[in-house]
């Protein structure tokens, strides 16, 4: 039994990573229709930034600190420009803009490997995040570590302050708006172009989040964001384009199921069954757990 | 039939006004093709193997067997919107297909593979490698299994209308995992060393080099036959309907067609040419391993196709065959260079030449141009 709910809290921080970056996904998806592949390497910068800062600074713990709004910040910079440069001329041409992002990130792996070279680095975790909680002692025991603990809080921030924005603000107002229908935003006196870069910034630096707690349970390297991006996409075709809630749903059902499939099999087999499961799902909402009700086809 | 003119959509994409096909030229058209056949033809089986050596020509072959699949991709995506990210999975099908049945011919009767024996974590032959034993089940197997798998997949994810990014991003998971599969099933599959070491190829060594000049021969006719068989494709009132579906989905669909069973044949056909390629990869190169089939690879094998231009047969053939070499001859030498001129090219071309450097010709010349437009 314990070992059902310690894989399930394995599960759970699987699933709180894919959630931070299946947020700042799903937010450039909903608004432009824009599968961005680069995503990954944003994730990769917010990681590398964790890395530059502890070079610079000693302390493990105060490092982490800058580095999160740092990171936001360096990713979200990223985002902006790749916005700037290149989505915004693709406009109404998704699936090229998803080709055209695949070839920005390859550039962006490259460009890793000149500056930190081509072997994975490791950035030190405060001692604060070292410990681990332990709930049931004995034989069985469940214990809960620091850093999966505090990639859970950054996950669950990160939700509580994107419902925020976009519920309460005048921003997240203008955002939706878009999301829902572009032309009738812009009809009604809504910059859609500047609407467009800022949620650009916002999801790109929410990857460089996800890139700082990602460096708390493993390695820094050019590839981290390729390997990972895959299941974030799935969290999206699972929990429905620019739905936050399903992306919720989507990346703890996806991270426990994967976690306990582990379990029970070996990790290729529960990657396996995991994708089966999702084109199963997708017979059953092709569209997704939530749908933006809309009057188009199909 | 040559007469027949389509509209494109103006529903879901650029909305390029489009016509395939008028009657004036069409005779000079046939000519320049026949011409185009033959030229490719000698060049392929009499020029090249005259200048190249052995070395080069084994390169070669692997080139056109990235062309194949390539000439698959132009029908999926360049003429049927469908991004497939996925090829890899078919390629593999096709490749540990043949490569199975090559390890248990080198076996011999009864025997076990060698690596199995290396592994020792079996001593007997697992039930799904048993029918791999017979040379005509293992031929048959090369195109039919990719093409069952794409058709189940097909089935299920278009009859849903599963589409654009969601079926790309689902088809570059489904590599994804199949290569994971591989490397997981080390004791039965070779995991990340793959199949490799081959002696023969239905009967013939292939340490000889007549011999993998004649696997050449087989590669070369094949990629030739295949480009034919995809330009009758192109041409037919399939390839129109194939068209109309990129375009605009929901007219064909208020018309009476039904455009899932329209993409699932192209997606079919294109998981077959994929499958044929990987199994000639397999004695060209003399190994199939699950770093050839992944998620990388899969979206190298679109690179070619897009910058030589996607609908366009040859162009995604040239494509395919022109960034294969630039990557073997270039990337030795400048790694890094070559990943940013790639890079920089595909993002270039994709971004604002989407028919492909072959679509170059059409603008110089103001030749009339060929369907491409609205990508879903």
């Amino acid at each position: 039994m314990t070992v059902i709910l310690s894989q399930s809290f394995t599960g759970i921080s699987i699933g709180a990573v894919l959630l931070l970056i299946a947020l700042g996904l799903s937010l450039t998806f909903g608004q432009m229709g824009v599968i961005n592949m680069a995503h990954g390497e944003f994730i990769m910068a917010g990681a590398y930034t964790v890395y530059v800062v502890q070079k610079s600074i000693d302390s493990a713990g105060t490092s982490l600190l800058i580095s999160l709004p740092l990171a936001f910040l360096v990713a979200g910079a990223m985002g902006v420009l790749l916005e700037w440069l290149l989505i915004r001329r693709l406009y109404a041409r998704p699936l090229d803009t998803l080709l055209v992002t695949w070839g920005v990130s390859l550039m962006l792996q490259q460009l890793a490997r000149d500056i930190f070279g081509a072997p994975n680095v490791n950035a030190q975790a405060p001692s604060w995040l070292s410990g681990r909680i332990t709930l049931v002692d004995g034989e069985h025991s469940l214990t809960l570590a620091h850093s999966r603990l505090f990639i859970l809080g950054l996950a669950i921030a990160a939700v509580v302050a994107l419902t925020l924005t976009l519920r309460r603000t005048s921003l997240g107002r203008r955002i939706r708006a878009v999301v829902q229908h572009r032309d009738l935003a812009e009809a009604s006196g809504i910059a859609t172009g500047r609407v467009d870069r800022i949620t650009f910034f916002i999801g790109s630096g929410l990857a460089g989040l996800a890139g700082v707690a990602l460096t708390l349970v493993g390695p820094i390297g050019p590839t981290m964001g390729t390997n990972i991006i895959i299941d974030a996409f799935l969290v999206i075709v699972v929990g429905g384009i620019g739905q936050l809630r399903g992306a919720v749903i989507a990346a703890f059902a996806l991270g426990v199921l994967q976690a306990v499939m582990e379990y029970s099999t070996t990790v290729s087999v529960a990657r396996v069954t995991v994708l089966v499961a999702i084109v199963a799902f997708l017979q059953w909402r092709p569209q997704g757990i939530y749908t933006l009700r809309t009057r188009s086809l199909a | 039939m040559t007469d027949h003119q389509t509209e494109t959509g103006t529903g879901n994409g650029t909305g390029d006004e489009t016509t395939t096909g008028n009657g004036s030229g069409a005779r000079g058209a046939r000519w320049r093709l026949a011409g185009g056949y033959a030229a490719a033809a000698v060049l392929l089986f009499a020029v090249a193997p005259a200048v190249l050596s052995d070395f080069r020509l084994e390169q070669l072959a692997r080139y056109l067997c990235f062309a194949m699949v390539a000439v698959g991709i132009s029908l999926a995506w360049g003429r049927g919107g469908m991004l497939t990210l996925g090829q890899g999975l078919f390629f593999g099908l096709g490749g540990y297909a043949m490569a199975m049945h090559l390890k248990l011919a080198d076996a011999g009767p009864g025997q076990l593979p060698d690596f199995m024996l290396l592994y020792g974590s079996t001593d007997q032959l697992p039930w799904w490698w048993e029918p791999f034993r017979s040379p005509v089940v293992a031929i048959a197997a090369v195109f039919l299994v990719p093409m069952a798998v794409a058709a189940v997949i097909g089935f299920l994810v278009f009859r849903r209308r599963v589409r654009g990014a969601y079926f790309a991003i689902l088809s570059q998971a489904l590599a994804a995992a199949f290569a994971i599969l591989l490397i997981g099933q080390q004791a039965t599959t070779g995991g990340t060393n793959g199949l490799t070491n081959f002696q023969g190829f239905f009967g013939f060594a292939l340490n000889d080099p007549i011999n993998r000049r004649t696997v050449y021969f087989v590669i070369a006719g094949t990629l030739l036959a295949l480009m034919l068989l995809t330009r009758q494709l192109f041409l037919s009132r399939y390839g129109e309907l194939l068209v109309a579906v990129r375009d605009s989905e929901e007219r064909v669909r208020f018309l009476g067609y039904d455009p899932a069973l329209v993409k699932l044949v192209a997606y079919v056909v294109s998981a077959g040419m994929a499958g044929l390629a990987g199994a000639l990869f397999v004695p060209a190169v003399g190994i199939i391993s699950p770093a050839l089939i992944g998620i990388v690879p899969s979206i190298q094998f679109l690179i070619g196709a897009a910058i030589g231009g996607r609908a366009s047969l040859v162009g995604a053939a040239l494509g395919a065959i022109a960034v294969a070499w630039a990557q073997t001859t270039l990337s030795e030498e400048f790694p890094a260079a070559w990943t940013y001129f790639q890079a920089g090219l595909f993002i270039v071309v994709v971004a604002f030449l989407p028919g492909g450097l072959i679509s170059l010709r059409q603008l110089l010349t103001r030749r009339r141009p060929t369907p491409l437009g609205a990508s879903t």
